[in-house]
């Protein structure tokens, strides 16, 4: 598996896809095929405003949910902001408003849903405080990793492969979940103590790899079950 | 003055304005409206006491159409005319359809949708549906006397766009003010919830005519959260009854039978399985149209033996809901049984084995979707009377089932948005050009699981064109997705380096257009037309009086977000609607409405953000307002 790939399952980035070049299929539209499809328009597309004019407005994640801005987070908290703020905001509260009214709660109920979800995860956390300090993660192009970092992984992943019985793969799954708890507190003291938004960079790119790296253990852990859902 | 009291949005409006709302179970099998009346929800009866309506249409030739038990009864007469299980059609080509053999019909593919040939011409499956919708939504106007001010129509949680789409539009085309589209087991979450003051993490398992969903919830005060749904969208009782027919075909050593014997053995198959779910053994008797009898014993035991791989499939999907959910089964507080075919106590006990305890089915399985429907429709349309003793206010929060993204090079699915998002949500991510000096972009939206596009559904192609020519990769196109809280999808596209933002092309690659809709609309009216002049006249009126009101109003309490220009626009627009409000021609002040409500569309927005900031403020203004 190529490095690219194995961040690309990582963080989806805005721009990371144009980073990776993802080419699209191109094909070039006359004017008059234009206006023909255009008549077409309603029935699929109901809106075509680019969502940006409400959201680029709003505040950040932490201030939309009424958090303080850090990366020390209660789960429970965070759980109990967002059903606060969605309450307020939900579609479902404005069901008989105007077209042009519900179409505004629906960008800050999806602004909601989207905070919590950049909120929930330890990783997309500290990396969206990184970003909002001006310490872009960059993954696909930030790509120099510690020599032992990176040797470190390719023992782990070779000793899981080479791993016999059960006990042997526990004990390389730990280790892993270890270097990962000591990352997730590498980065509560840069981010919330020394503010070193750089080093909190560097960081979350490795945290990146050990994310990974579990949910490939994850994967084979669940190989037979997920095998039955991709034939059916 | 009544009508002119302008509640504000989300806020409840006085007693006596109590809004007529019904909540709709569209079934494969059976239909059903309940709606909320003295504090109580509950299911409409038709004339004759009846809670059910058979989903099954019947057109005649002399042009009426006949819904529920009087088509049932002659579905084995003349089955190509009487539409059955038309939900299993929604939203589907030809080809989309599993065992399409077997139905009795005149097919008809048409590009996205199938249509079926019937002696009242050719039908979309919108149009079947949507008869069956105008009996309900008629039930429920008798029953509250009055007209419907919204309703609430369910949908299986696994329904993909196109299915979602469907729906919508033959609830449109029923003449039905859509308030939401809502899961079919949240729906039956909510009404259990509410009914049970139940706090915890439940899954549904709901296993109706043709659909199956799981869906696992976490319910906490006044919180309704789905984390995770499943389940199969050609799957249901149905399959059940098919499988029952396969075999008495078997051991009557017949092979192809007509229509009309397909359906009365169709029938009788469904009945055998009703009557297992009672008893240990039960019969098939039929005479077939060549007179020849047919006499067949079944067990319990050998028709759950033979539907055993159905069950299977239900399972596997509740547990990868549940790996899905990041859940054990041990975590799962209760299993609620929803759905007709949950009464097949060889499901019941596949149910309780796999979590362990004794599933929930207290409520009707037949209504209880209908039910939460009918209180989800009471708290949307503003009325916010107590339900007896329990909580009035409370949030439902639902997810997309299946993930949606985009074809790119290669075949290949990128997927924008994954299953199980809370709904609303919107993504949008940034692809580039492939060649040198290339203007234009087809995209191509998916919906699946799937890697290969191919292996996904297809939902639309667009066309993004007009890009400056650039060197490959320098473009920056932005494809952002947007699904709100019906589930429905909204795509655009702009090409972002040079400010430009460039055109799209859209073909929709099934369902309806608007011309379409509105021709069915047309010709749905047809007869009533002098009557739906008048009506449609007087709705202009009330509307064109309910907007210059608003707008008066909101210029008052909200002119400061206006610069002078923007205000005089606004004045100038409210001034000829005033105008032609006193008119005779409903399209003329149509137009006049339908420009002042454009003219205020920004407005309308700003002041929205204006109330949605302070809403949110509440508690933590320093925050929202600093910036």
């Amino acid at each position: 598996m190529s490095r690219s790939a194995f961040e690309r399952r990582g963080l989806t980035f805005e721009s990371e896809a144009a980073a990776c070049g993802q080419p699209l299929l191109f094909c070039s539209g006359s004017q008059t095929a234009r206006r023909a499809a255009s008549r077409f328009f309603p029935a699929y597309f109901r809106s075509v405003n680019f969502l940006g004019s409400t959201v680029s407005e709003s505040p950040d994640h932490f201030a939309l949910l009424g958090l303080e801005r850090g990366f020390a987070l209660d789960p429970a908290a965070l759980e109990q902001a967002f059903v606060r703020a969605q309450s307020k905001v939900h579609p479902d509260r404005f069901a008989s408003a105007s077209a042009a009214e519900k179409r505004v709660a629906m960008q800050w109920s999806a602004a909601v849903n989207g905070a919590h979800q950049a909120l929930k995860s330890p990783l997309r956390r500290a990396a969206y405080l990184c970003e909002l300090h001006g310490a872009p993660i960059e993954a696909e192009t930030q790509t120099a990793m510690p020599s032992d970092f990176l040797q470190q992984q390719m023992l782990w992943r070779e000793a899981l492969d080479d791993a016999g019985d059960e006990g042997a793969v526990r004990q390389v799954i730990e280790q892993v979940a270890h270097a990962h708890a000591a990352l997730i507190s590498d980065l509560a003291r840069l981010l919330d103590q020394e503010h070193d938004y750089a080093g909190a960079a560097k960081q979350v790119r490795q945290l990146l790899f050990l994310d990974k790296m579990q949910r490939d253990f994850a994967q084979r852990a669940g190989a037979d079950d997920r095998a039955d859902e991709l034939t059916s | 003055m009544a009508l002119l009291q302008i509640a504000e949005p989300g806020m409840s409006v006085g007693p006596h304005e109590r809004k007529l709302a019904a909540g709709i179970d569209l079934g494969t099998t059976n239909s059903l409206v309940a709606s909320v009346r003295n504090s109580l929800a509950e299911v409409l009866p038709d004339a004759e006491g009846q809670p059910l309506l058979p989903s099954i249409v019947r057109f005649l030739p002399d042009g009426t159409v006949v819904v529920g038990r009087e088509a049932q009864q002659a579905q084995a007469l003349d089955p190509r005319n009487t539409i059955v299980s038309v939900k299993r059609l929604m939203g589907r080509g030809v080809k989309d359809v599993i065992n399409i053999e077997n139905l009795p019909y005149d097919f008809v593919d048409a590009p996205g949708m199938l249509r079926l040939r019937t002696v009242q011409g050719v039908k979309s499956p919108v149009q079947v549906s949507a008869e069956i919708l105008r009996v309900l939504r008629e039930r429920a106007e008798q029953t509250l006397g009055g007209e419907l001010s919204g309703a609430i129509v369910t949908v299986p949680a696994y329904f993909d766009d196109a299915q979602r789409q469907a729906t919508r539009d033959a609830a449109r085309l029923a003449g039905l003010n859509v308030l939401r589209l809502l899961s079919e087991p949240t729906a039956a979450a909510l009404a259990y919830g509410l009914d049970h003051a139940a706090q915890g993490t439940f899954a549904v398992y709901d296993l109706g005519g043709g659909t199956f969903d799981i869906s696992i919830l976490k319910v906490s005060a006044g919180t309704f959260e789905v984390l995770a749904t499943g389940g199969d969208s050609a799957l249901g009782g149905d399959d059940f009854d098919h499988r029952l027919y396969c075999w008495a075909l078997e051991q009557a050593n017949l092979s192809l039978l007509p229509p009309e014997d397909q359906r009365l053995l169709t029938v009788k198959a469904r009945a055998a399985k009703e009557q297992l779910s009672a008893r240990a053994n039960a019969t098939m008797q039929a005479r077939l149209s060549g007179g020849a009898w047919l006499n067949l014993a079944i067990g319990a035991e050998t028709f759950a033996a033979m539907t055993q791989h159905l069950v299977a499939k239900t399972l596997e999907a509740t547990r990868r809901a549940l790996r899905d959910a990041q859940l054990k089964v041990g975590a799962i507080d209760g299993v609620v049984l929803v759905g007709g075919a949950t009464r097949m106590p060889h499901v019941r006990r596949a149910v309780r084995d796999l979590f362990g305890r004794e599933p929930l089915a207290d409520i009707d399985p037949d209504q209880v979707v209908a039910v939460g429907a009918a209180i989800q429709a009471n708290l949307l349309a503003g009325n916010r009377e107590r339900l007896g003793s329990r909580n009035d206010d409370w949030l439902l929060l639902d997810v997309i089932p299946l993930s949606l993204g985009i074809e790119t090079f290669g075949g290949l699915t990128e997927k924008i948005i994954p299953r199980n998002s809370t709904i609303p949500v919107a993504r949008a991510q940034e692809f580039t050009t492939f060649k040198d000096g290339q203007t234009a972009l087809a995209i191509h939206v998916v919906q699946g699981e799937r890697e290969l596009v191919s292996d996904c559904r297809s939902l639309a192609r667009f066309e993004l064109s007009g890009i400056p020519p650039m060197v490959a990769g320098a473009a920056r196109i932005r494809i952002s997705f947007e699904v709100d809280a019906d589930g429905l999808l909204a795509v655009s596209a702009v090409e972002g380096t040079t400010g430009v933002s460039a055109q799209i092309e859209v073909k929709p690659s099934y369902g309806l257009s608007d011309d379409e809709i509105t021709a069915m609309l047309k010709e749905s009216i047809g007869a009533a037309e002098h009557d739906m002049l008048a009506r449609a006249l007087r709705e202009q009126q009330v509307e064109a009086e309910r907007m210059i009101a608003a707008t008066v109003s909101a210029l008052a309490s909200d002119g400061d977000l206006l610069d002078a220009l923007e205000r005089l626009a606004i004045e100038k627009l409210l001034a000829a609607t005033q105008a032609r409000a006193a008119g005779v021609d409903a399209d003329v002040i149509k137009a006049a409405i339908d420009a002042l409500a454009q003219g205020t569309e920004e407005f309308a927005g700003r002041r929205m953000n204006r109330s949605i900031r302070a809403a949110l403020a509440g508690k933590h203004v320093e925050h929202v307002l600093s910036r």
